[in-house]
């Protein structure tokens, strides 16, 4: 099976590299998968799970946000923030959830929106994640 | 002349001076290893963050509708420039160089007619622009409680440094810190962020591909710039960090040695004077022996 090249970095670090043969993006505009040999496109992510399958199984990524950059041989996401889905703890949700909510609480009228969709978007994942 | 008490005394301080600054230097030593590690590990996402925001760039930079981040307000009257120094000193020429760097560039702006505000990371730049710059100064960053420099630091800075500008405070900004080259020699280096500039990287082979952007290039620009210029400011910090921890060891290095010729030199006074006591000890003797 054809494979790509999947990186998953942080400011703070590299996080993953490997071969997989697909990833799923959770793209601002909705969830994608790519495969290789993917049409180059860049995208913003929401706060979401990223999913990569490879030749050793699945392995699930929480990302707060960043952008992915899809280029045929390659996939690479950069994310704000990143973690193994194992990682998330309760803890860190609290922390994460009552961050966006103070953001969301005193953002200009013009990020309202925006703040108000990562909110709900960061809160859906989350609890999904958690409550698995 | 000092006593021979006097000279002990001495020659003890010095020793245990010496004892603290070879400490220091190894404690700088074993920092500098852990800031050099963070700033390899921020490489790969500030070189891919470059190179997109390369490409961005010159996608969307020459449109009517290029985001102000990017194409600057049309205007270059008001300056603002972030200082980054250390919150400690002993380091040598660190925090005075750049220092130096900020004040000299400054002074050119403000003979320009210009107006500079500065905002300072880092308490001893705050402290040694004060004296002739405090009225520029709009800001003040405290990073004394920080242990490790993390991103999250510098998305502070950045959100700081985004929302004066989105009120209109200043056109231009630039960062100064200190590019970490090898231990013995740190650059002083100012880079101008907003409008945002990025340096073409070496792995050119992509930028004929053409991407498609989701939602849009706008949209993806707008998200992106501000990670942008806090990716920038990040990866300013950490070489910073690796900066000081260097320009920390090679002072410190240079404190040791000193410290030891000090003691070398007070350890053979120390003996001459020894000596001379004896020497006159026995001639009082002698001279009283022969007097009988």
């Amino acid at each position: 099976m054809a494979t790509m090249q999947f990186d998953l970095v942080s400011p703070e670090r590299r996080l993953a590299s490997m071969e997989v043969s697909e990833v799923q993006i959770p793209g601002a505009d909705g969830d994608l998968t790519a495969m290789p040999d993917h049409a180059p496109m860049i995208t913003t992510l929401r706060p979401g799970v990223l999913k990569v399958s490879g030749a050793d199984g699945e392995k699930s990524y929480f990302v707060t946000g960043g952008f992915a950059d899809v280029a045929g041989p390659s996939a690479t996401i950069l994310a704000e923030r990143a973690m193994p889905i194992e990682e998330v703890t309760g803890e860190l949700v609290e922390e994460l959830i009552s961050a966006s909510e103070a953001k969301k609480a005193d953002a200009s009228d013009a990020a309202a929106d925006a703040a108000a969709k990562y909110h709900a978007d960061l809160t859906a994942t989350l609890d999904s994640i958690v409550g698995r | 002349m000092p006593s021979l008490k006097d000279l002990k005394n001495r020659i003890e301080s010095v020793k245990s001076t010496r004892k603290i600054t070879k400490a220091m230097q190894m404690v700088a030593a074993a920092k500098l290893r852990r800031a050099q590690d963070a700033a390899e590990a921020a490489r790969p996402y500030a070189d891919r963050m470059n190179a997109v925001m390369g490409g961005l760039a010159q996608a969307v930079g020459a449109s009517e509708g290029a985001p102000k981040l990017l194409a600057g307000t049309g205007e270059d009257n008001v300056h603002m420039l972030v200082v980054m120094t250390a919150e400690r000193g002993l380091c040598g020429g660190f925090n005075s160089s750049i220092a130096r760097l900020a004040r000299s560039h400054a002074q050119k702006l403000l003979a320009e007619g210009k107006t500079v505000k500065i905002l300072t990371v880092g308490k001893k730049g705050r402290e040694q622009l004060k004296r002739d710059l405090s009225a520029h100064m709009v800001g003040h960053v405290d990073l004394g409680d920080v242990k490790r420099i993390g991103y999250a630091n510098a998305a502070d800075i950045a959100s700081d440094v985004l929302g004066r500008f989105d009120e209109g405070e200043f056109d231009v900004a630039t960062i100064f810190y200190n590019r970490f080259e090898s231990v013995i020699s740190q650059i002083p280096t100012a880079t101008q962020v907003i409008p945002a500039s990025f340096e073409p990287t070496g792995e050119d082979d992509e930028s004929g591909t053409l991407y498609d952007y989701e939602p849009s290039e706008e949209a993806v620009l707008e998200d992106l710039l501000p990670r942008g210029i806090a990716t920038q400011i990040f990866t300013a910090l950490l070489e910073n960090a690796a900066s000081e921890q260097g320009a920390r060891m090679s002072a410190m290095d240079n404190a040791t040695r000193n410290a030891g010729e000090m003691i070398d030199k007070l350890t053979i006074e120390f003996n001459r004077s020894r000596q001379a006591v004896i020497t006159n000890e026995l001639i009082e003797i002698i001279s009283g022996a022969e007097a009988l």
